[in-house]
């Protein structure tokens, strides 16, 4: 190959088996004389278990086991607290089954197996549980207060965290500041809705002693790492796989949930596999959730509008437990100036408990929020001080001689110093005014107007943290029957299209095609170490450690077909899966290198001939492979970040708004995005396009409708607003590729960037549509119908 | 999210399936199943038996004659708004039905089952209140009509025995020249109305209306024909004052409590929009059907 596939728009290796249907998820692997679970969850909020009688439940026909927290023996303890911060006091995790309280509806009080799923949930509604209800708070500044119901008995105040970071000194910025402007702001509970809910199948081999566990998790080497604690086996007994899997968005990275310990349990017990597919309902009411925060940003600045200062309060709704630290938190509050030069910040955060399922992060962790903060209060700014809101930002944002630019004293969620390593910023806003067509807007916006037609421009800039040590690692092999590399990695793919941006990057070190790179990840026992797929970490992260691996298996590649050709290293090129001596037509294919590679005793096939110990090629002085050689044509390297790369956007959009029926249309959506060096364009807008329809759900329409009483009211599909196809405008999308000098790729993260300035845009969007009726506030998304009815009534109309 | 324990039968005539249900009060027909089946896998709706009627002879169809349109009871809402014939004697149907879900529930979904449902955020009750039509219902004693306005009598509750079965709805075709229009809010498209008006006029030769149906969902616990804002309008030039009339007299209408995304304000102002907005787009097509 002599094209070069890295920034080539190569199709995905993974769709036509995905589209021909032929995709395996958990729920498709075979496994003979599986029993099914169900699960009795919880219908309070909170409650303490009076009593539980699973008799009946247990005498139904077709039920194999009904297990509480009394029969789940050294698993019934909490489990475990994954990323430990000292901001927190007393941290809480779940249990696998409730013991004694329940913390939310949903929570998993009995687990059944049975013959299938219709008996398991037959048996489930059996079981006869005896609740004392107790008061619940579910609004977060009342569950502060002294006399507020607790969620945990031992937890003051349900405070669950509670952590303040300074950079600069913002106390003398605000003392200097000619201006100082405040709002507060809100963005609301959301969730990743993944089109393939949570799955779990376990089969246990009483013979070999092997656990083998089918999993649709973003973290498979961590999961088997757990398990193996959990169980007390060696990792190398546990096997983790997490075949094709239909979305995660941060949702699949939480280990564990009750289901990923309980189900390998009865495999175990039970000596039949086990297999437990989540539907719906339950993703709704068991699976982690994010977003809410309300943030009281203030921004100090100059009356020219440069902002010299920013303090940011903001309380952050956990859920009922925290077990993933304050991640969430802490990547909002270290995203809180975005790219902005702002020297001075003061962030403080409260992580509040709530009596509903716990909070990890989703798509953004964090970042929307402190998006949506920050560019709300930007919009503010400029308006009272008489600025255009694209010259405000003009005037603040970090220039390109700055770089690095070091936010000393707010650690990010890496636990290092916020460091933006690179970018544009100024061209990438000034992109999107052109893009948008901002000069002749006011002109365009007024004509409108003259036809009863309300037209606004939003706008918002973002800064994304990605690509997030501690490492990951890579495994190239050149297969010495096909010639095709097969490449390895310990994180999983969830559709992102892995697949092929890692084919791509071997490809062009092996001068091979991307669809004869066969990447193979999610399996524990194809790679043995490595972390997980968040924080748009993958190609950063993976592709660096593949990109290594590959360079030394290329040079292996050149020395041996040198060797086999008989030419200087420097002679040999490597293209269409072959080596070629330069400028000639004699070449060795990859293949037959591979296997030459390999001193065999066995002739299985003709190539292998010239690899046995009386072929002429493997004429050696001393052993066939000598000291320090290994057989065959492979590798294994690691790539660790020296710390987070900083990928950025500016997002755009043209919105009318009815005023009649309150409804908002996108008319124009434009997206200036930059994630350093792209490998595959194709996929990065997949990835930019998927994360702004999700941000445009969060922005208008997905909102978990929890009731006083900690029921969630809109459990389903049908009334959890996610946006369909007639709901997302044609996006326009405009790359910039500024190279992060932090690793040899050049790669920033890209799989969160998308959804980060949605919902700023909208807001902003709407309250310049809306200018003629007053000076409308919109601080809150989603951004529904209704508040916009609500503006306009208190506004006189 | 699987479905209790629940028999099936799916009988051939229509005596054997109203037999039934007549003897099994829990049984429940299923036509189309895009309600019924998901309830069920909610666990909300536990019946005893599924009477299928996809099977029963002679519910299948629509007829179209010079004043009614006979839609039976397994005809899918697709049919009835791809039909050309209904096209030509009511062109408000394939209006209304863009709205009806997306084209996959269209395809599955029938026009009686969805009356039947009785949801008053849906397009296909209000569409046989606004144009005044009915359902014929047999059960075990006979056959016998049921106009719109007295099939549906509150949420998701209809005049239909528990032992009948409708086999056909009746909408008339709209009348010579008459204009017509219909939209609604929603939050997505596709979904229940927060509110959809629809309407039917015609005008006289001096541009006055001479008869007006008006009629909305997703305001009450039924679809609801506006008649003071009908009789309001009726004789004038359809002028904004008019209008701004009509829209006072139909507020009171909007009778839904409170939800947590829809307040009763917003419900009325949108009420009022899609009015105004709804007759005006009839009067300008049935001033249009006149020139033509």
């Amino acid at each position: 190959m002599s094209t070069r596939q890295f920034g080539a728009r190569v199709e995905r290796n993974i769709d036509p088996k995905l589209l021909r249907g032929e995709g395996a998820f958990v729920d498709d692997i075979p496994l003979p004389d599986a029993l099914h679970v169900a699960f009795l969850r919880s219908p309070h909020a909170r409650a303490r278990i009076v009593s539980i009688d699973a008799s009946a439940a247990k005498r139904h026909p077709g039920v194999a086991a009904i297990y509480t927290s009394d029969d789940i023996g050294t698993l019934d303890v909490e489990m475990p607290l994954l990323i430990p911060h000292p901001s927190m006091k007393n941290p809480k995790t779940q249990r696998p089954l409730a013991r004694g309280d329940v913390h939310y509806v949903g929570q998993t009080v009995a687990m059944v197996v049975a013959v299938d799923r219709y008996t398991a949930e037959d048996a489930a509604a059996l079981i006869e549980v005896e609740y004392e209800p107790l008061p619940l708070e579910m609004d977060l500044a009342k569950a502060l207060t002294d006399d507020a119901p607790l969620v945990h008995a031992d937890v003051p105040n349900n405070l669950a965290a509670h952590f303040i970071q300074t950079s600069g000194n913002p106390d003398d910025a605000f003392a200097r500041a000619e201006h100082v402007t405040k709002i507060t702001v809100q963005v609301d509970r959301s969730t990743a809705a993944p089109m393939e809910c949570r799955a779990v199948a376990a089969r246990w081999d009483a013979v070999s002693g092997e656990l083998t566990v089918w999993d649709g998790t973003q973290a498979p080497i961590s999961v088997r790492g757990g398990l193996a604690s959990v169980f007390e086996l060696d990792e190398d007994k546990v096997r983790v796989i997490a075949p094709d899997v239909g979305g995660g968005f941060g949702q699949k990275v939480l280990l564990f949930y009750p289901d990923e310990l309980l189900v390998p349990m009865a495999a175990m017990r039970l000596g039949r596999p086990v297999k437990y597919i989540e539907d719906r309902r339950e993703n709704f009411l068991g699976s982690s959730q994010e977003r809410t925060q309300i943030h009281t940003i203030e921004l100090a600045a100059l009356r020219t509008g440069e902002v010299i200062g920013l303090r940011d309060f903001f309380l952050h709704d956990t859920g009922a437990f925290i077990p993933y630290g304050i991640a969430v938190a802490q990547v909002a509050s270290t995203s809180i100036a975005g790219p902005y030069r702002i020297p001075n910040i003061f962030v403080e955060f409260k992580a509040v408990y709530t009596p509903t399922v716990q909070v990890t992060p989703y798509r953004g962790c964090g970042r929307p929020q402190a998006c949506f903060a920050l560019e709300r209060a930007m919009d503010q700014l400029a308006e009272e001080l008489g600025l255009d809101r694209f010259e405000i930002r003009r005037r603040n944002l970090i220039a390109e001689k700055e770089f690095p630019y070091e936010r000393e004293g707010l650690l990010f969620a890496d636990g290092l110093k916020v460091t933006l390593d690179s970018g544009q910023y100024g061209k990438a806003l000034a992109m999107a005014a052109a893009e948008l067509g901002a000069e002749s807007f006011a002109a365009e916006q007024a004509k409108a107007r003259a036809e009863g037609r309300y037209l606004g421009l939003g706008l918002a800039c973002y800064v994304e943290g990605t690509g997030l040590g501690p490492y990951e690692g890579g495994h190239v092999k050149i297969h010495p029957i096909t010639g095709k590399v097969y490449v390895n990695t310990g994180l999983s793919t969830q559709g992102q299209g892995h697949d092929t941006v890692f084919a791509q990057i071997v490809a062009d070190q092996l001068g091979v095609s991307p669809q004869d790179v066969i990447v193979v990840e999610g399996d524990t026992k194809a790679f043995d170490w490595g972390v997980a797929t968040f924080a748009s970490r993958a190609a950063v992260v993976s592709g660096n450690a593949i990109h290594k691996t590959a360079l030394t298996v290329r040079k292996k590649v050149i020395e041996a077909a040198a060797n086999m050709l008989d030419v200087d290293p420097d002679q040999i090129e490597l293209r269409d899966s072959a080596a070629w001596v330069k400028g000639s037509n004699r070449f060795a294919p990859l293949a037959a290198i591979a296997t030459a590679s390999n001193p065999l005793r066995y002739a299985f096939n003709k190539a292998a001939q010239a690899a046995t110990q009386f072929a002429r090629a493997s004429k050696h002085d001393g052993p066939p492979l000598a000291d320090g050689q290994a057989p065959g044509l492979e590798a294994t390297d690691y790539y660790s970040p020296s710390q987070s790369t900083w990928a950025y956007g500016v997002h755009g959009a043209i919105i009318e708004v009815d005023p009649g029926l309150c409804t908002v249309k996108i008319r124009k959506y434009v997206c200036i995005h930059d994630c350093g060096n792209m490998i595959n364009p194709m996929i990065v807008e997949g990835q930019v396009l998927g994360g702004i329809a999700q941000g445009i759900g969060g922005a208008l329409y997905e909102h978990l409708d929890y009731q006083a009483d900690g029921n969630l009211a809109n459990a389903s599909l049908m009334d959890f607003l996610v946006p369909y196809a007639t709901e997302i405008p044609n996006v326009s999308i405009l790359h910039l590729e500024t190279p992060t000098p932090l690793n040899p790729l050049g790669v920033k993260g890209v799989g969160e960037a998308g959804c980060i300035a949605v919902g700023a845009v909208v807001a902003s969007g709407v309250e310049d549509a809306l200018r003629p009726f007053g000076a409308l506030k919109f601080h809150q998304v989603p951004l529904s119908p209704n508040m916009i009815s609500y503006a306009l009534e208190t506004a006189g109309y | 999210m699987k479905p209790s324990l629940f028999g099936y039968q799916a009988p051939a005539s229509i005596e054997e399936a109203i037999s039934i249900l007549a003897g099994d009060p829990d049984a429940v027909v299923l036509a189309g199943g895009q309600t019924l089946l998901p309830a069920m896998n909610f666990r909300a709706a536990n019946p005893s038996t599924l009477v299928d009627i996809q099977h029963v002879a002679d519910l299948r169809g629509i007829e179209v004659g010079t004043e009614i349109i006979i839609v039976k009871a397994m005809t899918r809402h697709r049919e009835f708004e791809l039909d050309a014939a209904v096209a030509r004697v009511n062109p408000l149907v394939a209006e209304v039905m863009q709205h009806v879900a997306h084209v996959p529930i269209r395809n599955r979904g029938t026009v009686v089952g969805s009356l039947c449902h009785a949801d008053p955020s849906a397009e296909m009750p209000m569409l046989l209140v606004l144009l005044g039509g009915s359902v014929i219902a047999q059960g075990p004693s006979g056959r016998r009509e049921i106009a719109a306005e007295d099939f549906f009598q509150s949420f998701l509750t209809t005049a239909r025995e528990r032992d009948e079965i409708i086999t056909e709805a009746r909408f008339p075709v709209l009348p010579k020249g008459a204009g017509w229009a219909f939209d609604e809010v929603t939050r997505r498209h596709g979904d229940y109305a927060i509110a959809g008006v629809g309407c039917v006029l015609s005008l006289d030769d001096r541009g006055r209306a001479s008869r007006v149906q008006l009629a909305a969902c997703g305001i009450a616990d039924t679809p609801v024909r506006l008649k003071e804002a009908e009789n309001i309008l009726t004789g004038t030039t359809l002028g904004a004052s008019d209008l701004d009339a009509a829209v006072a007299a139909s507020g009171a209408a909007v009778t839904q409590p409170d939800e947590i995304h829809v307040s009763h304000t917003y419900r009325r102002r949108a009420l009022g929009t899609l009015i105004r907005r709804i007759v005006t787009m009839a009067a300008q097509r049935a001033t249009q059907m006149e020139t033509a």
